[in-house]
């Protein structure tokens, strides 16, 4: 049987959220949930893999209330998690602008901008949960920007009309991820969390099960060995970087979800991957990862290209009525502040139209000539210093005055493990928050929302989750000589013992390379069924030829960078399967998942809700064996589905 | 561009180590240095060399994985990281040192990586504000003067990468401790803990094995982020008040 005859299996359904009125049911659940008494919770330990957004907060939050926290990061410290380089802002409806901001309105524009592929509850919990975010950071000290009253400012921010994104110059990732970093180094130091930095999640052990615990790999000795817990939370982030060039941080990586997975827990719209607009275009075949310049810079710069083909003069060279302002043209009403989806399949047509600027044409003018004469050079850097500075040190020219280039990058993904409303998988006491869930975007993140979604996760929702898993099941401890640990140990060992002995002739990079150009290429901003049929008869050959040819120097008993890229390899692979999978199966365009095949009549993205308005949700039957799927049925009750419209 | 690189190699924090050359070929001018280093190390694997260890994540200067000695200078010759740092600033036929930071507190663990968790133990032990998740007053009930907001900040980006420990001749972590005394003591936010935090912090930062401030300013020329000396100035103060 072949990977691609998939079989369908049992809907799965999200039983944990309360029926009722939307705007009582995270209030009732909280009311419902078991409680934990204060006294009881350090008996509890709870790992929590990963210390970005979510995680550092659910560590900190966690310990706060006196569990008993063992929590990894594979960097070398808790602050540099992935999260800390999210530039742009943070969006909460506190409606401090009076622009008409609501609850309602950040619900409404979340489940609007995700293409309907979202589950309501959880998003209009969301939107609640941003309010109090805001109140968190500002008491911890984050200092985001201020008017000269000493109240603080907001900006409007990609696919919406109102002022709602709360913004620390263009660090805001930066500035929150330090907050939760020094919530969580207080309760490393007070000894409520036991941190173990440069290590890695290698597999999850469930034990009668339930998850009970993690094995791990420390990543400078090479030591293998079982941590145990009551509970398990995955805040590994997302799999963009199976793309191989990526905005993500270069060790970024899925092994973590992709193992539990593997051990059970089922893996939602894996192919819902955001491409985001505003990257730096690569600059040759050396390049190791993209570089993102915050979509905020789309607020005062103007998108275009040169209307003529092949058009080589210097920006400045061409007059004002040869300039296409493509956006502003088909998008009238939003302009330069379309989706991201959208800006990014446009920059796609120009470019293939052979309109594209810079090396290769594969690049559009980002171009701040206009908001500078407006405003003042002076303004302008206020706004944006960092990012002309960067974006100056990466291609040594000045956007002061010469326009920016700028070409979509992958950048997010909304797909990861499937939860419920407590955010728990389909293994009872595996929790999954942040990125590494697919629960609040549906088929495309708004802008700002991700930084929303990882503190929400870890600050407020996952807490009394836990409290009332934790509350309701009856524990016992897990033995150290429980065979499940050692069989468990090995099969992570024999794994990387198996690639240190192909000894072959190709480095893990040029593995990854492959696999990231191939799936770039048909599995990226826009999909056919004959593309996605090409790459899921070449993925098994790559793996068959990693399997055959890698090469990687040194032992598992030491530190061995090589070693580690290779082992999260192993698991791109079947991940990049199962996407490409996702992909054909979907034969509808959503959000950043665009089939050619599905397109209106003037090329904008059709959905089509009658066959695929679920969400799919796979589960694992072995390595290039054909998967599961089980379909969640949305219903929107509260936001009714439109194709969405920008123009 | 050809190059020769003369790379520090240890295998681990006892073992000695020592200066090795190289010589990488056919390297761009757009390549970031740990591109460069990327290709050396591709080369190796192929001979079955163990390739250079580095610390690197984000590779856009915010996360501070990043940072080692080129040419005797934290993160080389340009005001930024390793990882914004490109081979445009080098000539073909150059020369290259690399290695890593040189520090009493900072062990070798492998190579180009040093163990810097005692900058980690230096926040926990005051480098916060104590604020329980859920105990939150509503954002606007305390206003924040913008000019204490921006001071704040400028402090608050620092990213924890360890230059100015490497800069400093005494290895000294002054700068880093200064950054986030200011960055919290100057809102009021930060004030009930004003002056437990600057004892804190000062008392752990001595214990750790840094070394003490003697004000040559090596630390803020070699800081990416741009975290000004005075905040040491800043610092004492706040110590000298509590």
């Amino acid at each position: 049987m072949s990977y691609l005859d998939y079989t369908l299996g049992a809907p799965v359904a999200d039983t944990a959220a309360p029926d009722g009125p939307i705007e009582q049911r995270w209030e009732r659940r909280r009311f419902e949930a078991k409680l934990v008494n204060p006294a009881n919770r350090r008996k509890h330990t709870v790992i929590v893999v990963g210390t970005g957004l979510a995680g550092g907060a659910a560590g900190a939050t966690l310990a706060e209330q006196g569990y008993h926290v063992v929590q990894f990061c594979f960097q070398d410290s808790p602050r540099r998690a992935h999260s800390i380089a999210a530039q742009g802002g943070i969006n909460a409806a506190k409606n401090y602008r009076n622009d008409g901001d609501s609850v309602r309105r950040l619900f409404y524009d979340t489940v609007k901008g995700g293409d309907f592929r979202a589950r309501e509850s959880n998003v209009h919990r969301l939107a609640e949960v941003s309010v109090e975010i805001i109140d968190q950071c500002v008491a911890q000290g984050v200092p985001f920007a201020r008017e000269y009253g000493g109240l603080l400012d907001t900006r409007s921010f990609g696919g919406v009309q109102v002022s709602r994104t709360f913004y620390a110059r263009g660090q805001t990732g930066q500035q929150l991820l330090l907050g939760a970093y020094q919530a969580l180094s207080r309760q490393i130091a007070a000894g409520n969390v036991e941190m173990h930095p440069r290590t890695e999640m290698l597999d999850l052990l469930v034990v009668d099960g339930r998850a009970r615990g993690i094995v791990a790999r420390d990543l400078v000795t090479g030591e293998i060995r079982s941590y145990t817990a009551d509970a398990v939370v995955l805040a590994t982030g997302g799999y963009g970087n199976v793309f191989y060039l990526s905005t993500n941080a270069k060790n970024s990586n899925a092994t973590a979800i992709w193992r539990a997975h593997r051990r059970g827990a089922l893996f939602a719209n894996p192919c819902f991957t955001q491409i985001h607009p505003t990257c730096i275009p690569r600059s040759g075949d050396h390049q190791s990862k993209l570089t993102l310049m915050s979509e905020s810079l789309r607020n005062d710069g103007r998108i275009w290209v040169p209307k003529a083909k092949g058009d080589t003069r210097p920006p400045a060279r061409i007059p004002e009525d040869e300039r296409d302002y493509y956006l502003e043209r088909i998008y009238p009403a939003f302009g330069n502040l379309v989706p991201r989806d959208i800006a990014s399949r446009a920059a796609k047509v120009v470019c293939d139209e052979g309109r594209g600027v810079g090396p290769g044409g594969q690049g559009v003018y980002l171009d701040f000539a206009d908001a500078i004469a407006r405003l003042g050079r002076d303004a302008v850097e206020a706004k944006y210093g960092n990012l002309f500075e960067m974006y100056q040190r990466i291609t040594a020219e000045d956007p002061y005055t010469v326009p920016m280039r700028i070409y979509p990058a992958i950048h997010y993904t909304m797909g990861g493990l499937w939860v419920d409303y407590d955010l728990q998988t389909t293994i009872p006491g595996l929790f999954a928050i942040g990125e590494a869930n697919f629960s609040d975007h549906g088929a495309n993140r708004l802008g700002a929302s991700a930084l929303m979604q990882g503190l929400a996760d870890g600050y407020f929702v996952l807490p009394p989750t836990l409290n009332d898993y934790l509350g309701r099941t009856k524990l016992a401890a897990v033995p150290a000589d429980h065979p499940e640990l050692a069989a468990v140990e090995a099969e992570s060992a024999d794994r990387l013992n198996l690639i240190l002995a192909v000894d072959g002739d190709r480095t893990p990079d040029s593995f990854h390379r492959e696999l990231g150009e191939l799936l770039w290429e048909e599995c990226g901003m826009a999909r056919d069924e004959a593309g996605l049929r090409r790459a899921l008869a070449r993925i098994p050959e790559i793996r068959a030829e990693f399997w055959r040819r890698i090469k990687v120097p040194g032992t598992g008993e030491e530190l061995n960078q090589a070693l580690e890229k290779a082992n999260r390899l192993v698991d791109y692979f079947e991940l990049a399967e199962l996407m490409c999978l996702d992909a054909l199966h979907r034969a509808e365009s959503c959000g950043g998942h665009f089939r050619t095949e599905s397109a209106t009549p003037d090329g904008e993205a059709a959905r089509r809700d009658e066959e695929f308005g679920y969400a799919a949700a796979w589960e694992f039957t072995g390595t290039g064996e054909a998967p599961v799927l089980h379909r969640e049925e949305l219903a929107f009750e509260h936001v009714h589905p439109t194709q969405r419209s920008y123009a | 561009m050809n190059l020769t690189l003369r790379i520090w190699r240890q295998q681990g924090p006892d073992t000695p180590g020592e200066m090795t050359e190289y010589r990488v070929s056919g390297i761009s001018e757009d390549m970031s240095f740990l591109e460069m280093l990327d290709t050396l190390n591709e080369e190796l694997i192929l001979r079955g060399e163990r390739p250079v260890a580095f610390d690197h994540d984000c590779r856009e200067g915010i996360c501070g994985a990043c940072g080692m000695v080129i040419n005797g200078q934290a993160h080389g010759p340009e005001r930024t990281t390793t990882c914004q740092l490109h081979m445009r600033h080098f000539a073909d036929g150059d020369t290259i040192d690399v290695e890593p930071w040189r520090a009493g507190a900072f062990p070798v663990v492998r190579d180009l990586v040093v163990d810097r968790s005692a900058l980690d133990r230096i926040i926990g032990s005051g480098g916060y504000v104590t604020a329980p998740t859920g105990s939150a007053p509503e954002a606007h009930a305390t206003p924040v003067p913008k000019e204490a907001a921006d001071l704040a900040f400028e402090h608050a980006e620092c990213i924890g990468c360890g230059a100015c420990v490497a800069a400093c001749p005494n290895g000294s972590a002054m700068l880093f401790t200064a950054a986030k005394v200011v960055h919290l003591n100057v809102l009021p936010q930060g004030a009930p803990e004003r002056a437990s935090r600057v004892r804190n912090m000062v008392e752990t930062m001595d214990a750790e094995g840094f070394g003490g401030c003697t004000n040559t300013g090596e630390c803020a020329t070699a800081c990416p982020k741009g975290i000004p000396l005075t905040g040491i100035s800043r610092l004492n103060r706040e110590f000298l008040r509590s």
